[in-house]
C-alpha cells in the first residue's frame, strides 16, 4: 500500500508564512519589548565598573546565601573579569534574566490555571512535553523568521525551552497543598483569590521556586545555541571557539557560563530557604 | 424555631443519582448499589431539626456518612438533593457569594486534623476568618487575642502551629472557629486525633465554654463515650442514613433496633448515667405532722424512712420508723427525732462516683438540687441494677 507522505513540514511552513504576513506588527511589538529589555539590562550591568559590580553581586550572595557562596562569587566573577569575558558575561546574564522573567510572567499564571482546571492541565501537559523534547535548534528557524537575527529570537527560544518547569511545578505545588487546608479556607468563606494568595501560593512557594530555578538553568543552557542566530554574549565566544577549534578559548568562555550558572542556581535556591526560615 | 433543619438530605457520589434513588426506594442496600452501579450513597435521605444552643452529636462508624453529612451543612460538599434550612433559609439554593457570607458570619468549622495554616502564626490563624472579611487589622488582632485567651492560649500568639502540641493546636482550631462569633459551630471529629486524657479535658472545656457561649454545636464523632458525654441529642448513623435520634438516655435505654443495641452494649454506664437516672421518688412529710402520722405513712408504703421537707420541698432531714415508734411512746415531737445530717448528692453526679456514698450510707441517699430541694432518693440496689443495664427503663419511668 502506498500512502503518500503526510505534508507536516509543508503545513508548518505555510503556517509560518501566514503568521509572518498577518501578525507582523505583533511580532514587531514583541521584538521591541524584549530587545529593549535585554539591551537595557545589559547596559545597566555594564554601566558600573566591573569591580564594583563584582562587589555588589558578592554582597547579594552573602545576604541571600552564606559566606561560601559570597566567596565563590567573588573569586569566580573576578576570574571571569580577569579572563576578559566580563562584558559578554553581563550580556548573557541580561539574556538569561529576560528569558527567565518572561517565563515567570507567563509560566506562573499558566501553572495556576492548570492547577485549578483538569482540562487545562490535560491540554497543557503534552504541549510542555513537546516543547521540552523537540530539539531546541528547531525553534531557531521560525524564531529567526519572525524576529530576524539577534538577541530576540534567542530569548524566545530560551523561553520556549525553559518555561515548562515553572508551569509544571507551579501546578504541582498548588495541587500538593493539603486538601484539609483548602477545605478550611473554603469553610471560612474565602474567595478563590483569597485562597490563592493567602494559602496556596505561600505553601506552594518552595516548589514554585524550584521550578523557577530549573527555568533559569535551562535558559542558561540555551545561550550557546542562541548565539548561533546572533545573540551576543559569552555564548557567542564559546560558539566561535568551537567553529575555530580553539580549545583553550572555548574552555575559558565555557568557564564563565559555569560560574554564572552556579551563582544563579545557589542564589535562587537559597531564596527559598531564606523565606522558609523567614 | 429550629436553627438548622435538614429535610431529606441526600448525597450520591456518582453520575446517575436518579437510578440510585429508585434502587433505594426498592430497598437496595448501600453495598449492593455500590457493587452494581459503581455509585456511592454518601448520605441517604436524612432529616432532623436542631434547636439553638443545642449540642447535636452525629455519631457513626467510619464510612457511615457522618463526615459527608456535616459537609453538606455548609456545602463543602454539594448535596444531590434535599434542603438545609439555616435560620429558615435554604442554603442549597444560595449562590456563591451568598454562601460565602453564610460561611463567614453564621457557620464555622473545626477540623479533625486541625487544618491550621502552617505558614501563619497562631494569631494569624485565628484572625483568618476576620481577615478575609476585610476587618481592620487592629480590630481583628484584638478579637483574635481575646478568643485565644478564651481557649487558654494567651501568650502563644506568635508561635507557629507545629511548635504546639496536638491539644493546643486544636484549641487554636477552636479559636479560629469562634473568632467571628458564628451561631453554628461544626466540629468534625474535632477531638478524635487527641490522646484520651487530653480529649477528655477538651470535652470538659467545650462544655464549660458552651455554658457561656450558647452556640449551636454539631459535633461529629465515632466515639460513643464522647457522644454520650457532650451530646444533648445524638443522631446515630449507619450506611448514610440516620438510625435513631434521641437524648443519650433514650439511645441507651430504648435502642431503636438491634444495630443501636449492639452499638451501645459495651458502654460503661457508670460513666454515662447520673444520679438523676437512678433516683426514685422520695416519700416525704412536712414538719407540722407528728410521729404518729409519720409511722402510719411508713407502714402504708412499707418503708422504714421518711424524708422531712418544708413547704418549698427543701430537705430538712429524715425520720426512721424505729425512732417514730419510740417517739409515740415517749411523746416526743417530730423535730426531736429528726436526723439532720442525711447524705445528699446532686443530680448530675455520675454513677461511678455514687458507689462510695451509697454503699456507706445507712439510709437511701437524697438527691437535691442546688437550692437544697429534694428531687428523689437513691436506694442501694438501684445503682447496681442500673449498671447491670436492665433497669434503665424503670429508672426512666420513675422520674
Amino acid at each position: 500500500m502506498n500512502v503518500p507522505k503526510i505534508p507536516i513540514g509543508k503545513w508548518i511552513e505555510s503556517l509560518e508564512a501566514w503568521l509572518e504576513t498577518n501578525a507582523g506588527p505583533l511580532f514587531e511589538g514583541i521584538k521591541l519589548v524584549i530587545g529593549s529589555t535585554v539591551n537595557g539590562l545589559a547596559d545597566a550591568f555594564n554601566f558600573l565598573p566591573p569591580l564594583l559590580m563584582i562587589a555588589l553581586i558578592t554582597v547579594i550572595a552573602f545576604w541571600i546565601g552564606r559566606t561560601r557562596l559570597a566567596l565563590f562569587s567573588l573569586i569566580g566573577l573576578f576570574l571571569v573579569y580577569n579572563l576578559g569575558y566580563w562584558e559578554h558575561t553581563m550580556e548573557t546574564l541580561a539574556l538569561v534574566l529576560t528569558a527567565s522573567l518572561i517565563s515567570i510572567l507567563f509560566g506562573v499564571p499558566l501553572g495556576i490555571w492548570c492547577s485549578r482546571n483538569d482540562k487545562v492541565q490535560k491540554t497543557v501537559t503534552p504541549v510542555l512535553d513537546f516543547m521540552q523534547t523537540m530539539p531546541a535548534f528547531v525553534y531557531l528557524l521560525p524564531a529567526v523568521a519572525f524576529f530576524s537575527l539577534g538577541v530576540v529570537p534567542g530569548v524566545i527560544a530560551s523561553v520556549i525551552f525553559g518555561i515548562p518547569p515553572t508551569i509544571r511545578l507551579t501546578n504541582l505545588g498548588i495541587r500538593q497543598v493539603p486538601a484539609d487546608l483548602v477545605e478550611a479556607a473554603d469553610a471560612f468563606g474565602s474567595t478563590p483569590m483569597q485562597k490563592l494568595y493567602k494559602l496556596q501560593l505561600p505553601i506552594a512557594a518552595p516548589t514554585i521556586m524550584a521550578g523557577i530555578n530549573q527555568t533559569i538553568m535551562l535558559s542558561l543552557s540555551m545561550v550557546v545555541i542562541a548565539s548561533m542566530i546572533g545573540a551576543q554574549g559569552v555564548g557567542a565566544d564559546v560558539y566561535r571557539a568551537v567553529t575555530q577549534a580553539k580549545t583553550g578559548v572555548g574552555f575559558e568562555a565555557g568557564l564563565a557560563v559555569v560560574v554564572l550558572a552556579i551563582i544563579l542556581d545557589r542564589i535562587t535556591q537559597n531564596l527559598v530557604n531564606k523565606k522558609r526560615e523567614g | 424555631m429550629a436553627i438548622i433543619e435538614v429535610r431529606s438530605l441526600t448525597k450520591v457520589f456518582g453520575n446517575d443519582p436518579k437510578r440510585v434513588y429508585s434502587l433505594l426506594d426498592q430497598g437496595w442496600s448501600k453495598e449492593r448499589i455500590a457493587k452494581e452501579t459503581k455509585q456511592t450513597v454518601g448520605v441517604n435521605r436524612v432529616s432532623f431539626a436542631i434547636e439553638p444552643g443545642e449540642i447535636f452529636v452525629i455519631m457513626g462508624l467510619s464510612g457511615s456518612g457522618k463526615s459527608t453529612l456535616v459537609r453538606l451543612l455548609n456545602r463543602l460538599i454539594e448535596p444531590t438533593s434535599g434542603q438545609v434550612l439555616i435560620q429558615g433559609k435554604d442554603i442549597v439554593r444560595l449562590n456563591a457569594e451568598e454562601l460565602r457570607q453564610v460561611r463567614r458570619k453564621t457557620i464555622s468549622m473545626v477540623f479533625q486534623k486541625f487544618a491550621l495554616f502552617p505558614h501563619r502564626t497562631v494569631l494569624e490563624n485565628v484572625e483568618y476568618g476576620l481577615e478575609i472579611q476585610g476587618v481592620a487589622k487592629e480590630e481583628r488582632r484584638k478579637k483574635a487575642k481575646e478568643t485565644l485567651e478564651l481557649v487558654g492560649l494567651a501568650g502563644l500568639e506568635d508561635k507557629l502551629p507545629d511548635q504546639l502540641s496536638g491539644g493546643m493546636q486544636q484549641r487554636v482550631g477552636l479559636a479560629r472557629g469562634l473568632v467571628n462569633d458564628p451561631d453554628i459551630l461544626l466540629m468534625d471529629e474535632a477531638f478524635s486525633a487527641l490522646d484520651p486524657l487530653i480529649r477528655k479535658d477538651m470535652q470538659d472545656e467545650l462544655l464549660e465554654l458552651q455554658n457561656t457561649m450558647r452556640k449551636t454545636i454539631i459535633f461529629i464523632t465515632h466515639d460513643l463515650d464522647e457522644a454520650l458525654r457532650i451530646g444533648d441529642r445524638i443522631a446515630l448513623m449507619k450506611d448514610g442514613a440516620v438510625v435513631q435520634i434521641g437524648t443519650p438516655e433514650e439511645i441507651l435505654t430504648h435502642p431503636a433496633n438491634a444495630y443501636v443495641e449492639r452499638f451501645v452494649e459495651d458502654v460503661d454506664l457508670s460513666k454515662v448515667l447520673t444520679a438523676s437516672h437512678v433516683m426514685i421518688r422520695a416519700e416525704t412529710i412536712t414538719m407540722d405532722r407528728g410521729p404518729r402520722v409519720a409511722l402510719q405513712l411508713m407502714r402504708d408504703r412499707g418503708i422504714s424512712n421518711l424524708y422531712v421537707v418544708d413547704k418549698s420541698r427543701q430537705l430538712i432531714g429524715v425520720v426512721t420508723a424505729e425512732d417514730s415508734a419510740a417517739a409515740i411512746k415517749s411523746g416526743k415531737a417530730l423535730d426531736e427525732i429528726l436526723i439532720r445530717d442525711t447524705p445528699i448528692v446532686s443530680p448530675d453526679v455520675l454513677l461511678g462516683e455514687l458507689f462510695d456514698v451509697v454503699s456507706s450510707a445507712k439510709i437511701p441517699v437524697a438527691v437535691v438540687d442546688d437550692r437544697q430541694r429534694l428531687l428523689g432518693i437513691i436506694i442501694r440496689g438501684a445503682v447496681l441494677s442500673a449498671l447491670s443495664g436492665n433497669s434503665g427503663s424503670e429508672a426512666g419511668e420513675s422520674r
